[in-house]
């Protein structure tokens, strides 16, 4: 009954944000800027939702998640601008792909992972993500540093249908997968691995499946993010891209979809509503960032969740009487 | 005779490279060897030791000498304020928070750079003012050789420091096991203020180096050799101090041999290789000690 009513709550509200963005679109009361800025905010939710994956759910750090959105999206592009179909089935083909090369490319990384944990993983993703980089850098089909361009614009603003669909293709993915038996097994392996090992989780299997999955929507966001700005450079694909994602998991609340989501809208929203102050943004950014954790972890934000946890014991003793 | 010779020539750039690396790694590897943390702010500590360096030299026209240790003084006050108000508070979070609090950090030192010296890049001649020497048909530049000697001077100080004196044992007792440590009558929180203090020190002069070498000043110049010493100090394995120091320098040389004989382009591809391989045959660095893990 719980979960019905919750699924009920969800699907309304997809609908809302959907039919909202359309009658904005349609009425033209949005302006240039705040129109374009419609597929990166889906494009980072789907980035943000995969990466909290690993990170919220499965409990180990990556700083290469824009080696595997570049990777669907050099895929995805190069695909449409060479097969012969008409462009919304190249497109369909682009995203598959892009998505199984991304996966492919998880699938290697996720062997390190077997081996390594906490800041070595860290640094070897990070690592991972730079190789990528450079190689495409250095590659002749995929344009080099000048990059790649003339990609058809399928996924901009006057496509948000396709768009929300994706997004909300890739939310349900992960939750579906979090509420199922393998979530929790994934969450016991965050929670403690040691425990999860001797209960006769398979810890590695897990860890490379969480790694493929995340790699696979993370390709397919490249996809999407490719055909919205029309042209790539690997340069929009360094590191400190994998850490603005890995930063809106992060304040979302890590393990938490509604979280990251909500992060995710917010964080590409606002340096761009903020340009009066253009000087200031990012200083305001990262002091917001340094405040938040150091807010997250004080003894006030303690004493707050314990008086919470207090009422909410009372309330259930009062119920129980 | 002239391959050998571009060899040399190539493996004495890895060196002054690597040295660089080297001095910043330390760095790295110091903290996280007490704190426990990656201080991910330490590349832009080198920044504000270049754009220091240019305001006490070139803005207040102060002699060189009083310059360079101007630098690594507010260089190390700066790492001691950037402790205290951002890592200290989280002694006892988890690692992810920390991390991200030292991400946010790096931004926030970077950004104020950019507001105070804008972003156009400003021209700043090296200070080294030794001409360099000629051995057979090898040449060395002055920096080549400013480097390499600033490096091995402040190695073996570090060295000694750490194994010689009290506060060095302090420093060894608290990365070993910091309750213990407290235990014994050890001030926990002014080793690791030392500890900062000393880290960010070298970096200082990590980048008044990097700043004789490159010559242009820009609010961003840490973050490279910031990234590529974090990967010497895992290189090494984390925490150890001559692994640190051995990981630059491997780094080093790996760098300007690839970018000489194979690709500019995939110098860091390969680079970023190397570390992936050596991480996967030893999971904790060369010269790092592996801890097994007790329920």
């Amino acid at each position: 009954m719980e979960n019905k009513k919750k699924l009920l709550i969800n699907v309304v509200i997809a609908i809302v944000v959907y039919a909202a963005v359309m009658i904005l679109l349609n009425s033209g009361l949005l302006n240039r800027q705040m129109r374009s800025l419609i597929t990166p905010i889906c494009t980072n939710v789907m980035l943000a939702v995969s990466l909290c994956l690993i990170v919220g759910f499965l409990g180990e750090l990556t700083l290469g998640h824009a080696g595997f959105m570049s990777l669907g999206a050099y895929t995805g592009a190069l695909l449409s601008l060479n097969l012969p179909f008409p462009p919304y089935v190249s497109l369909f083909i682009a995203i598959i792909a892009g998505g199984c090369v991304a996966a492919v490319a998880g699938a290697i990384i996720g062997i390190p992972v077997l081996r390594l944990r906490g800041d070595y993983l860290a640094i070897v993703t990070l690592g991972f993500g730079e190789i990528i980089r450079s190689v495409i850098n250095a590659l002749d089909i995929t344009g080099g540093a000048r990059g790649l361009s003339g990609i058809e614009r399928l996924t901009n603003y006057n496509h948000f249908t396709l768009v929300f669909v994706l997004t909300l293709i890739v939310i349900v993915v992960v939750s579906n997968l979090i509420n199922s038996r393998h979530g929790r097994a994934i969450c016991a392996i965050r929670d403690n691995y040691i425990a999860a090992e001797a209960c006769g989780i398979p810890v590695s299997r897990f860890k490379i499946m969480a790694f493929i999955i995340s790699a696979f929507l993370a390709g397919i966001a490249g996809v999407v993010y490719a055909h919205n700005i029309g042209i790539l450079k690997p340069a929009n694909f360094d590191y400190n891209t994998s850490i603005e994602i890995l930063v809106m998991v992060v304040l979302g609340g890590m393990g938490s979809i509604k979280g990251s989501i909500i992060a995710a809208v917010i964080l590409t929203a606002l340096p761009e509503l903020l340009r009066g102050a253009a000087d200031y943004r990012m200083l305001i950014y990262s002091i917001v960032l340094i405040a938040m954790m150091l807010f997250r972890n004080s003894n006030f934000n303690a004493a707050l969740i314990e008086k919470k946890n207090l009422k909410a014991m009372q309330k259930l003793q009062k119920e129980g009487k | 005779m002239s391959l050998l010779n571009s060899i040399l020539e190539q493996l004495i750039n890895g060196l002054r490279t690597g040295s660089i690396y080297a001095l910043i790694a330390i760095g790295y590897t110091m903290v996280y060897g007490i704190a426990k943390m990656i201080n991910f702010a330490h590349g832009d500590i080198i920044m504000v030791g270049a754009y220091a360096l240019y305001v006490y030299s070139s803005i207040l026209k102060l002699p060189l000498v009083a310059a360079i240790i101007l630098t690594v003084v507010t260089c190390s006050v700066l790492g001691i304020i950037t402790e205290k108000i951002a890592y200290k508070p989280l002694r006892n979070a988890p690692s992810l928070a920390v991390l991200i609090t030292a991400i946010g950090m790096s931004f926030l030192l970077q950004n104020v750079a950019l507001l105070i010296f804008k972003a156009t890049p400003i021209p700043f001649a090296s200070v080294v003012n030794v001409s360099g020497i000629r051995l057979g048909s090898l040449y060395l530049s002055g920096t080549t050789l400013v480097t390499l000697g600033v490096t091995v001077i402040a190695m073996v100080a570090l060295t000694l420091f750490v194994n010689k004196t009290k506060a060095g044992r302090a420093m060894r007792a608290v990365s070993e096991d910091r309750g213990a440590a407290e235990l014994m009558g050890i001030s926990v929180n002014a080793t690791i203020s030392l500890t900062f203090a000393i880290g960010s020190g070298l970096a200082a002069v990590a980048g008044i180096l990097y700043i004789s070498q490159y010559e242009t000043l820009m609010p961003t110049l840490g973050a490279l050799p910031g990234i590529k010493a974090f990967v010497a100090a895992v290189l090494g394995g984390i925490g150890s101090i001559p692994g640190a120091m051995f990981g630059g320098i491997i780094l080093g040389i790996i760098e300007s041999l690839s970018k000489a004989y194979i690709s500019t382009q995939l110098s860091d591809a390969i680079v970023y290789g190397v570390l992936v391989v050596v991480l996967l045959v030893k999971p904790s660095g060369l010269l790092g000690k592996l801890k097994i893990e007790k329920v």
